[in-house]
């Protein structure tokens, strides 16, 4: 059994058809998991995106808690003697794989993009040491766990005659001794950076938070409308919300077009944005990182490059 | 309060050199270093002490060498190192193992502090994954951390959501890098360190007979091909040659 969770449905859509791939060449079945209301809908929409059957855990549980769901997961992994799973890779889930792998001593590799089997083994690829190397992981015991970022597999086509089996089930989980007090969504302003096709992108060389309109006028200019930023900005300065944080422990994104001004290129922000189609960088020292990683660099200052190339590319773009 | 603080050693990534050739990692003779997070974790760790008094404990797994780097944890604050000592190719399965045996034997605890994640392969699967085979709470990316006698609270940086939560003790809290400033030990501190004891504990005598469950077979390069044109010139003339090229490039235009 190949069995796919998340609390996020396009991440589950998307997970769905790597998970059809891996079930053919074992010989088993893809099943969907549901946890919280049975909600036959979305049970109907996973099996037309490719599970031969949804298991719906139908539980009282008010909110995710991954000391309650990895409980009710370890119960169906067991109950189903499921061999690989695979899971969401957003917090949740990454708190909530780790730690099934905890309760079941199961293996466990997290943020996988290449997901495949060679000589029988289960194996996993990831990036490490911040974007500078990729592990190739191989899993010696089963149950596997593996968790996957949003947009690294596409999904099968929707297919509506395909047919799946739906199974509802009351699973009991350990009560927590955790409380959730309070939860609110972080998205404020609705910046989604990681969807963005054209990203400029502001760092420590801006002196001042007004300054950033230089970055938000070529940004406009530029069709892309979206501004980033490097660490320092966001966490310790908090001129712009995490929305626009791009890094490691950022934002990953790959925009077509990516500019960076006044960023020096320290290998954490590199490592959110080094998928990008073409990057340019914007620096006054020569010597700066960020070159390295970039396909274009002007060497200036950006309060003089910034607007002059605002108006250059306004010029262009008629 | 008994505090107990894991800290990974990790190479210093920051210094890492990669072959021209493969492009694949260096990894010998970089420097070793604690992993900034779990410097983090114990800052929160001190500031609770000092609130409600009690101990420090920090625990490490890793080479022999790694007893050089628990100092540097002795002297922000912590009253005690373990340090138990484990083969190369150990995996998340294994470490988390050994803390938890680690801490069966330590025995009393009310919190457990990790980094969120370690700054070489940031995974950020020791916290929950220890928490697991403990069985007891566990509080993620915690922003904040308010510690009172009977309970713990903290604000969590979940991407999309912000969360509160709340847990009883035993709790295992696992740090983002905003949450403190470390502090950087005095030179007295420093030289008070080498006074402090250092347990060693072999991974045999905690638990034996363990072998990974997931093993790296490989480290690959990766490439990072890039043009690399940089015009350093009249600026004027290096934003017109910038900007035919973004249009050639078809990443600007109409």
């Amino acid at each position: 059994m190949v069995l796919v969770y998340s609390d996020n449905k396009k991440i589950t859509i998307e997970i769905l058809s790597k998970a059809s791939e891996i079930a053919k060449e074992q010989k088993k079945k893809v099943t969907a998991v549901i946890i919280g209301k049975p909600d036959e809908n979305l049970a109907k929409e996973y099996i037309s995106y490719g599970a031969e059957e949804v298991f719906i855990a139908e539980t009282e549980l008010e909110s995710f808690k991954s000391e309650e769901y990895s409980d009710i997961l370890a119960s169906i992994v067991k109950e189903t003697g499921t061999e690989t799973i695979l899971i969401g890779s957003n917090k949740n889930g990454k708190e909530l794989s780790a730690r099934l792998g905890g309760k079941l001593n199961a293996g466990c590799v997290v943020d996988s993009n290449n997901i495949y089997i060679k000589n029988n083994k289960l194996m996993a690829e990831r990036v490490v040491y911040s974007g500078n190397a990729i592990a190739v992981e191989q899993f010696n015991s089963t149950p596997a766990i593996i968790t996957v970022p949003s947009k690294a597999f596409d999904s099968l086509k929707k297919d509506d005659s395909r047919k799946g089996e739906i199974t509802k089930k009351k699973i009991e989980s350990e009560k927590s001794k955790s409380k959730i007090l309070k939860a609110h969504e972080m998205k404020s302003e609705g910046t989604n950076v990681e969807d963005a096709e054209i990203i400029v992108s502001c760092g420590r060389g801006f002196k001042d938070k007004g300054d950033i309109k230089l970055v938000q006028e070529l940004a406009d200019i530029l069709k892309g409308k979206t501004v980033g930023c490097s660490r320092p900005l966001a966490a310790d300065l908090k001129w712009l919300s995490e929305e626009h944080w791009i890094g490691l422990s950022g934002h990953k994104v790959k925009p077509k077009l990516y500019i960076a001004a006044g960023i020096s290129g320290q290998i954490q922000h590199i490592a959110g944005m080094r998928d990008s189609g073409i990057i340019v960088a914007i620096n006054k020292d020569p010597e700066a990182l960020i070159f390295r990683s970039a396909d274009y660099g002007i060497v200036g200052d950006l309060y003089e490059v910034l607007p002059k190339l605002t108006d250059a590319v306004k010029a262009k773009m008629g | 309060m008994n505090i107990i603080v894991c800290a990974k050693q990790v190479i210093d990534v920051s210094e890492m050199k990669v072959d021209a050739n493969t492009k694949k990692p260096i990894l010998q003779g970089v420097p070793q270093k604690i992993s900034d997070i779990d410097k983090n974790a114990m800052e929160e760790a001190i500031k609770i002490k000092d609130k409600h008094g009690g101990k420090i404990t920090v625990l490490t797994i890793g080479p022999a060498d790694a007893k050089e780097r628990i100092k540097e944890i002795l002297a922000m604050g912590a009253d005690e190192g373990i340090l138990v000592t484990a083969p190369d190719n150990i995996d998340y399965f294994m470490t988390a193992t050994l803390l938890a045996e680690a801490i069966k034997k330590i025995g009393e605890y009310d919190m457990i502090l990790c980094g969120e994640a370690s700054i070489d392969l940031f995974s950020g699967q020791i916290g929950p994954r220890l928490a697991g085979l403990l069985n007891i709470p566990q509080i993620t990316y915690a922003l904040n951390v308010t510690a009172e006698k009977d309970k713990v609270t903290a604000e969590r940086n979940m991407g999309d959501m912000a969360v509160t939560t709340e847990a009883t003790y035993p709790a295992l809290i696992t740090v983002t890098k905003e949450i403190n400033e470390p502090r950087l030990p005095s030179l007295m501190q420093i030289l008070g360190a080498a006074n402090k004891p250092i347990n060693e504990w072999t991974a045999d005598s905690l638990k034996s007979g363990l072998k990974p469950l997931v093993e790296t077979v490989e480290l690959k390069g990766v490439s990072m091909e890039r043009k690399n044109i940089v015009y350093q010139n009249d600026i004027d003339e290096s934003i017109g040659k910038l900007v035919d090229s973004l249009a050639k490039e078809g990443v600007i235009g109409r």
